[in-house]
């Protein structure tokens, strides 16, 4: 827009007093455009706050309408172990236990593996190796859960059964999605901690390696506590990740809850059990219905925390070099 | 830890008292214990490192070992019988062809294909496929994996000869053209991805139509406009939170708000244009509401890094020479972030591509084998596809799965490629 027409739009008084004005008054003058510009953007970030309050309103009035029901009541629902709507039994425990193992096995491998990875990247790695090995790790991260999930189904499945034996492997089972999750979020652990571990400044390694430490006692005696507050977030991400993923248990980990430590058997996790049911067809305020939206309510609580903990974490316990 | 620290713990390994130091001999094994731990470990790590090749090394492979493979097929009607005076079926006439049909198919199934195009304006190779497919239909016994097809042989050929006499072995990729040109089916071999991918593309389009404009915006608020104050502070720490919200939940989300709450314009009854084929809000533009609302905390965060990396010297540069503060941000901050904030937005098309939780929950698993013709179509999406047909226990659907797993990653490899072409041509411009 040219010049004399936006000073057209601005102005509020004649062109006498506005070209009066200008020498005297130029910050004070509103641009008309340009407030409705920023209104316009202010409301584009507004729409992340429509969304929580939409996924807060949303998880807590369905929720609201479970608790109400006459089949249900708070402390059966947290407190149950048998989770069968069909005969009016609403326990969420086999539900949060197996979202649990589920978890439990995918950090089992992705923590170990994807801080090895960390240390490896950012301490050992020539320039070289890493431009090579962080694309696979990108790729990675990259894949579609579904994609895993088919590869938990057809791929690590067959394998447990073929190392502890078809009768004691089911076809579906914790530990085949657990595996798996791991790792997906591999890739997670592995890029938050190298982030941390790279953060941390050089003249910290050279003053060890100057009192004759060796590379591995400089990493793990030097480098990784200093750079532990990022690592620990890394890890608390990740389990919130591991939690809230979908796919993997909906292929791999069974249909149908059930309360068991047995990581061979399977098991239906929350998410699981929100996408069979909703997959389905359900009418609208059944009880079924309202069911999946206080699990979710349940996620939703789980993985916040999480979040919140490991921002906490950062926050409080970095440690700052100048 | 401190040298006391180190002469500490190695006296009490050594069993010396406190401030002797090692000297001679014992020094230099010390060193070289300590050194030769320092070499298991490094290989340790450079094999922890190596365990994420190898798993999307097997994933590969194992979706490659899904996707092609020998298949026991067995022909309706053998097309050596479909030969007219000794002339083979592949050189029948288009006339003799037509009448290879009539005589074989039931009149409905004839005046159905008739109408779809006339059967006396198709050309000889059209009307030849049709045979092979219509009459001559050939079954899908069993299907093999490619690693049983190539190492198992002799087993196969004897799963063959003892189970499907009348059947012949054939090698078959599951992913072919037909897969792309095929609607759902409840026959394995006749299924496709068209639908799927049809309606993958409708949900990408509307997401990025809201979702890049909206988070954009967002992006150019927190980073240009908003001051320091609570309400700033809050809606920044907001979209942190939403980035660690499961996708399922977005989908509970939708699937009340959207196809619910919003059911007269999410199922177009609002503006007349409902699909007759439709009549609730879960539809194509619920599902990519959904998904906008997904990935625009990615999209914002990326777009905001980009931002952030415009010098302010060319801000101050624009302020000087008397522009706006909107005037400085579309002519010098924008088109200089535009690199990255398109490479962000790829990278978060593709995870929207990709995600199928929220899909599911919004669509739900029905049958659909029409193509969507518009945002107030019924859908189904790539990623939900391969679900439902990877849930399935017959093997013939875990290769359709595998084939269609195919297709989902040259589209997001394609994504990509496009997503690192862009961060190359735009990087170049130097500050």
């Amino acid at each position: 827009m040219d010049q004399p027409k936006m000073m057209e739009l601005d102005s509020e008084g004649t062109a006498d007093s506005r070209f009066a004005a200008v020498p005297f008054d130029l910050t004070k003058r509103r641009h008309l455009r340009e407030t409705v510009i920023q209104a316009f953007l202010f409301l584009c970030g507004a729409v992340s706050i429509l969304t929580t309050v939409g996924i807060v309103y949303v998880l807590g009035k369905e929720s609201l309408l479970f608790f109400r029901s006459e089949e249900v009541n708070l402390v059966a629902f947290l407190t149950g172990r048998v989770w069968q709507p069909a005969i009016g039994k609403f326990g969420i425990l086999p539900l949060v236990n197996s979202t649990f193992m589920t978890s439990a096995f995918a950090m089992l491998v992705a923590l170990p593996l994807g801080l090895a990875v960390a240390i490896y990247l950012s301490e050992y790695a020539s320039d070289r190796a890493r431009s090579l090995l962080k694309p696979v790790l990108e790729v990675l991260a990259g894949i579609p859960t579904v994609v895993y999930g088919y590869f938990a189904l057809t791929f690590m499945t067959p394998l447990l059964r073929v190392i502890f034996g078809r009768d004691v492997v089911g076809i579906y089972n914790t530990a085949s999605a657990g595996l798996v999750m791991g790792i997906l979020i591999l890739p997670l652990v592995g890029s938050m901690s190298e982030d941390a571990l790279s953060a941390v400044p050089r003249s910290l390694r050279e003053a060890s390696y100057a009192l004759g430490a060796t590379k591995l006692e400089t990493a793990v005696k030097v480098v990784l506590p200093a750079a532990l507050s990022g690592v620990a977030a890394a890890v608390i991400v990740a389990i919130s990740r591991a939690v809230g993923e979908t796919m993997i248990v909906a292929l791999a980990a069974g249909a149908g809850p059930a309360f068991t430590f047995n990581p061979f058997k399977g098991a239906e996790t929350m998410t699981g059990h929100i996408v069979r049911i909703s997959g389905g067809d359900i009418s609208y305020d059944s009880v079924d219905y309202n069911s999946i939206f206080a699990i979710g309510l349940t996620l939703f609580v789980i993985t916040l925390v999480l979040n919140i903990i490991s921002r906490y974490v950062v926050q409080r316990f970095r440690e700052v070099y100048e | 830890m401190s040298l006391t620290g180190w002469s500490k713990a190695l006296s009490e390994a050594k069993g010396l008292k406190t401030g002797d130091l090692p000297e001679g001999e014992e020094l230099k094994r010390f060193v070289e214990r300590r050194h030769a731990t320092g070499r298991v470990w490094h290989a340790v790590f450079l094999a922890s490192t190596m365990v994420g090749i190898i798993a999307l090394s097997a994933l590969l492979l194992n979706i490659m070992d899904g996707a092609f493979g020998l298949v026991a097929v067995r022909n309706r009607v053998e097309p050596g019988a479909l030969a007219i005076d000794g002339v083979p079926l592949q050189q029948l006439s288009a006339e003799q062809l037509v009448t290879v049909l009539q005589t074989h198919l039931s009149a409905a199934v004839v005046r159905r294909l008739d109408s779809e195009q006339p059967l006396a304006g198709r050309s000889q190779a059209e009307l030849y496929a049709l045979v092979l497919d219509r009459v001559v239909s050939p079954e899908v016994l069993k299907a093999w994996t490619l690693g049983q097809s190539l190492f198992g042989r002799a087993e196969v050929e004897q799963i063959m000869a003892q189970d499907f006499p009348d059947a012949r072995l054939a090698f078959r990729s599951w992913l072919n053209p037909d897969l792309l040109r095929n609607t759902q089916s409840s026959v394995p071999e006749r299924a496709g991805v068209r639908t799927a991918v049809l309606g993958s593309l409708w949900i990408i389009l509307i997401t990025v139509a809201v979702a890049f404009p909206t988070g954009v915006g967002a992006a150019i608020y927190l980073e240009e406009y908003a001051r320091d104050n609570w309400i700033n502070r809050v809606i920044q720490t907001n979209i942190s939170n939403l980035g660690g919200v499961p996708s399922i939940i977005y989908g509970l989300l939708g699937l009340v708000v959207f196809v619910r709450g919003l059911e007269p314009l999410t199922s177009g009854t609002l503006l007349g244009l409902s699909d007759p084929t439709t009549a609730n809000g879960r539809t194509i533009l619920s599902a990519g509401l959904t998904l906008a609302l997904l990935i625009l905390p990615l999209i914002i965060t990326n777009a905001q890094e980009a931002i952030r990396a415009v010098p302010r010297s060319l801000r101050y540069a624009g302020y000087s020479l008397g522009a706006t503060k909107w005037q400085t941000i579309a002519a010098h901050v924008l088109p200089n972030s535009l690199a990255g904030i398109l490479t962000g937005t790829i990278l978060a098309m593709s995870r929207a591509i990709g995600e199928t939780a929220p899909l599911v929950v919004v669509g739900a698993t029905t049958f659909i084998a029409v193509d969507p013709t518009g945002p107030f179509s019924k859908f189904t999406a790539l990623p939900m596809q391969i679900y439902q047909w990877t849930a399935r226990p017959q093997d013939e659907f875990r290769r359709i799965a595998a084939a269609a797993i195919l297709v989902l990653l040259v589209l997001l490899l394609t994504l990509n490629a496009l997503a690192i072409l862009l961060r190359n041509r735009y990087s170049r411009r130097g500050y």
